[in-house]
């Protein structure tokens, strides 16, 4: 009984409480806003200034770290740091790859948009759904039970090759690809569809003059995007690939790129050795790249705008 | 007559696209699941793996990965909500909103094997922690912040107005209508974005190679004082996940049966993804009946 105040006392409070509260809620998610800025400002200092320290520290040339071919960091006498080779590697799985996602991921988007709008989308978006659930290392393990063995008994070399990783990368930035490509499709307006019908052109005529062309910067976003994905994805590269120091002569070659080669010798050198330190400069070239990978992006956007 | 043999032809080509497609996905669940099933049993699930000898299971794995995107949800929600009720609230357009656009195009563009590298560099080596659980949830947490702002500004943007501007014109504070007005509408489709995320936080292992480790301690279920080594609880233990041992295994492992391992993991794994995914729709469509009261 003697809880409830007078009504007075209890509007008095309440109002009080709630701008406390009021306060408080806006702090607490700017602080959130705050966190996200924080970690980003704070994964490229401290990156950077610890990808620098190979050239500042170790007085390896940038140069010759970017251009030379011979990688060889154990070696006591003289020890060569080129990453030209896993340099090479990186972008050539992640241009192979985009080669063989990209008509497949557009084509499979037109096919759901275009061809049969009502059951080809109830069957392909689950199964894109679901190509993106599976793990990456899942990817992986199939890719070396299944394909390597398969490429080295019907195509020949090791198996383990920019081929083997070519193929792996593919089937990993499919759905990305499909998803962004379906939605750029879906979302063009119908009277271009329409105009071009009445104009009397078949399906493929309008496809290939209209829409494609109409979608263009869109579907250049998806591919890049999926090229981003390639070019940072390490665990399923690494498991196929073969991860050798040379530079390959052809696809059925074992291969290595920037993110095999950080996996595979980052758990087992010293940290602050020379060798470790290249490794992290290997991961300052990933996070530039993937800082390159956003600004195209944006540049395509913007384009997309001003048309 | 030439233009519409080459529409036929397209349209041929096309479909064998969306076959192509399709074979891909069924090939590899089929694998997955045909070669996996057959060594999933209830002593794979509930022994603890082995390094050199074969018939290891993947107790402690699957354990780990769990108490790992537990806590890293733990994390990952309060703040990824708090930034997206930011995002959708009370961001002014302007340059300190794009600022933070920026930021959370750039987090969720890193390659997870970048996020582990900062992991490794912060939460392993300058706190001087060593591999942990901890340390690998806060590199998650990076991996996984960015999507899940994402959804709660989209499930938040997507509540209708007229429900905001009603309990506004009532006096209601601001921040009073988020809690109980804007959040409980936009809750089904956070928890449904919050489960897709979950999904795929299961399934991540680079990001955990550097951070969590390649190792678990002996643990003792029946010891639970977080604070001890053997504890399954201890947050400042290594812990090698389910996605990482599939990983380890086939790359560094030493055990004669690595292939039934692997299959048998890589099935746990997939299944338990999909489950996820699973879950997140079902739990989405019933809360959304229960709250719109529709049939």
């Amino acid at each position: 009984m003697e809880k409830v105040l007078p009504a007075k006392d209890r509007l008095l409070k309440s109002n009080k409480s709630g701008l406390n509260g009021e306060l408080r809620g806006k702090m607490l998610v700017i602080l959130c806003a705050i966190i996200m800025i924080s970690a980003t400002i704070s994964i490229t200092i401290f990156l950077g200034t610890k990808g620098m320290q190979s050239f500042t520290k170790n007085g390896i040339s940038l140069i010759e770290f970017l251009t030379s071919t011979k990688w060889n960091p154990t070696d006591k006498a003289s020890p060569m740091y080129g990453v030209l080779p896993f340099i090479f590697g990186s972008f050539a799985v992640t241009f192979l790859s985009a080669l063989v996602a990209a008509p497949l991921g557009i084509g499979g988007a037109i096919f759901m948009t275009e061809i049969a709008p009502s059951w080809g989308k109830k069957i392909l978006q689950p199964v894109v759904e679901l190509l993106v659930g599976i793990p990456s290392v899942v990817y992986g393990f199939i890719g070396l039970s299944v394909l390597v063995p398969f490429i080295r008994e019907n195509v020949g070399g090791l198996g383990f090759s920019l081929l083997a990783g070519t193929i792996v990368l593919s089937i990993m930035i499919l759905p990305t690809i499909t998803t962004i490509a379906t939605d750029a499709m879906s979302s063009l307006p119908n009277h271009l569809r329409e105009g071009s019908y009445a104009l009397g052109a078949t399906r493929w005529q309008t496809i290939r003059k209209v829409l494609v062309p109409a979608a263009m910067p869109s579907l250049l976003t998806a591919i890049i995007l999926g090229m981003a994905r390639a070019f940072g994805e390490a665990l399923a590269v690494q498991m196929v690939i073969g991860n050798v120091r040379d530079l390959p002569s052809s696809i059925l070659d074992a291969s290595a790129t920037l993110t095999t080669i950080i996996t595979l010798n980052m758990g087992h050198t010293t940290y602050g050795s020379v060798e470790n330190n290249t490794l992290w400069s290997m991961g300052l070239i990933l996070l530039i790249m993937s800082f390159a990978f956003i600004l195209l992006i944006r540049y395509l956007s913007s384009r997309r705008k001003l048309r | 007559m030439n233009s519409k043999a080459a529409d036929r032809v397209a349209t041929g080509v096309f479909v064998a696209i969306a076959i192509v497609i399709v074979t891909i996905l069924v090939g590899l669940f089929f694998y997955i699941f045909v070669n996996g099933f057959k060594y999933i049993s209830f002593d794979f699930l509930t022994s603890p793996s082995s390094n050199v000898r074969a018939g290891g299971g993947i107790r402690d794995q699957l354990f780990n990965s769990f108490y790992i995107l537990f806590l890293t949800m733990l994390i990952t929600v309060p703040i990824g909500v708090g930034g997206g009720i930011y995002m959708a609230e009370y961001a002014k357009p302007g340059k300190v909103t794009d600022l933070i656009r920026t930021c959370i195009e750039v987090l969720s563009s890193l390659p997870s094997i970048v996020i582990g590298m900062f992991g490794l560099l912060i939460f392993v080596n300058t706190t001087g922690w060593g591999y942990t659980i901890i340390g690998g949830a806060l590199a998650l947490t990076i991996f996984n912040l960015p999507t899940m702002v994402r959804t709660t500004e989209d499930a938040i943007r997507a509540v209708p107005r007229d429900l905001k501007e009603a309990s506004l014109a009532l006096g209601v504070t601001h921040w009073h209508t988020i809690k109980t007005i804007i959040l409980p509408a936009a809750f089904p489709s956070i928890l449904t974005g919050a489960i897709l995320a979950a999904g795929r936080v299961f399934g991540e292992a680079a990001a955990l190679l550097f951070t969590a480790g390649l190792s678990t301690p002996r643990l003792d279920y029946m010891n639970l004082n977080p604070f001890s080594e053997q504890s399954p609880l201890n947050i400042f233990r290594p812990a090698e996940t389910l996605a990482v041992h599939i990983w380890s295994v086939n790359t560094q492992g030493l055990i004669p049966d690595v292939n039934e391992v692997a299959s048998g993991s890589s099935a746990v794994l997939v299944l338990s993804v999909l489950v996820f995914n699973l879950l997140a729709r079902w739990i989405g469509s019933l809360i959304h009946k229960r709250v719109t009261a529709t049939k």
